[in-house]
């Protein structure tokens, strides 16, 4: 089970959406994905995503203006 | 919940092309199946060198308002409308081509970007992918 970092700050709608789906595609079963962006709405809409897609949602958080949200993949996508 | 959103791109003007595809990664991001149907206008945004050269749909100004605003989405870290169709197409979207826009334009497959056109079609192909969708917008 592996960590997989995105680094999203700065990139604008949808590319943070995008990324995420691309990365839970590629993600074995039991991967952490972490993604840190600095796009406002993009942390209110990749866990709408998670929550969509059916995976599991693990934190959401900030570091200054920074915010950091783990999604683990718990099925195929 | 998965889902389906199907979207008629009729206008070939940038913003409305960029919104477009836009609207299609956001429903590929969300887990669910995406088809574009490009039909007239449109069309031409899926020729060989012609994704990016449409106007705009307001404030065109002979394509001043274009640059602009190309100027002004770079600067923002919008996606390209390049990137927008890779990822489009990554995330498995599917793009149907009008094949009576392309008699009525003359605009033969040779001129088009066939690597990203999945199917060619008619009223009927769009009709049958609508009724299956929870999304369905014409642009």
């Amino acid at each position: 089970m592996a960590q997989i970092d995105l680094d999203c700050r700065n990139q604008n709608c949808p590319v943070p959406l995008v990324q995420v789906r691309k990365a839970l595609k590629k993600a074995a079963i039991g991967d952490v994905i972490e993604v840190s962006g600095t796009h406002p709405a993009s942390k209110k809409e990749i866990p709408m995503a998670v929550e969509a897609q059916g995976q599991e949602l693990l934190e959401v958080k900030d570091q200054g203006n920074v915010w950091i949200i783990r999604i683990k993949k718990v099925k195929e996508a | 919940m998965a889902g389906k959103t199907t979207i008629i791109v009729h206008s070939g003007d940038m913003d409305k092309v960029i919104s477009a595809l836009i609207i299609g990664n956001g429903s590929l991001s969300m887990g669910m199946d995406v088809s574009l149907y490009f039909t007239f206008w449109g069309l031409n945004r899926l020729k060989k060198g012609g994704l990016d050269k449409g106007p705009l749909s307001k404030m065109n100004m002979l394509g001043m308002g274009r640059r602009m605003i190309k100027g002004r989405m770079a600067k923002a870290n919008v996606a390209s409308l390049e990137t927008l169709v890779k990822d489009f197409k990554e995330l498995g979207g599917k793009i149907i081509a009008c094949e009576m826009t392309m008699e009525v334009m003359g605009i033969t497959k040779e001129q088009l970007r066939t690597d990203w056109i999945d199917e060619f079609g008619a009223v009927g192909t769009y009709i049958n992918e609508a009724r299956k969708s929870d999304i369905t917008l014409f642009i």
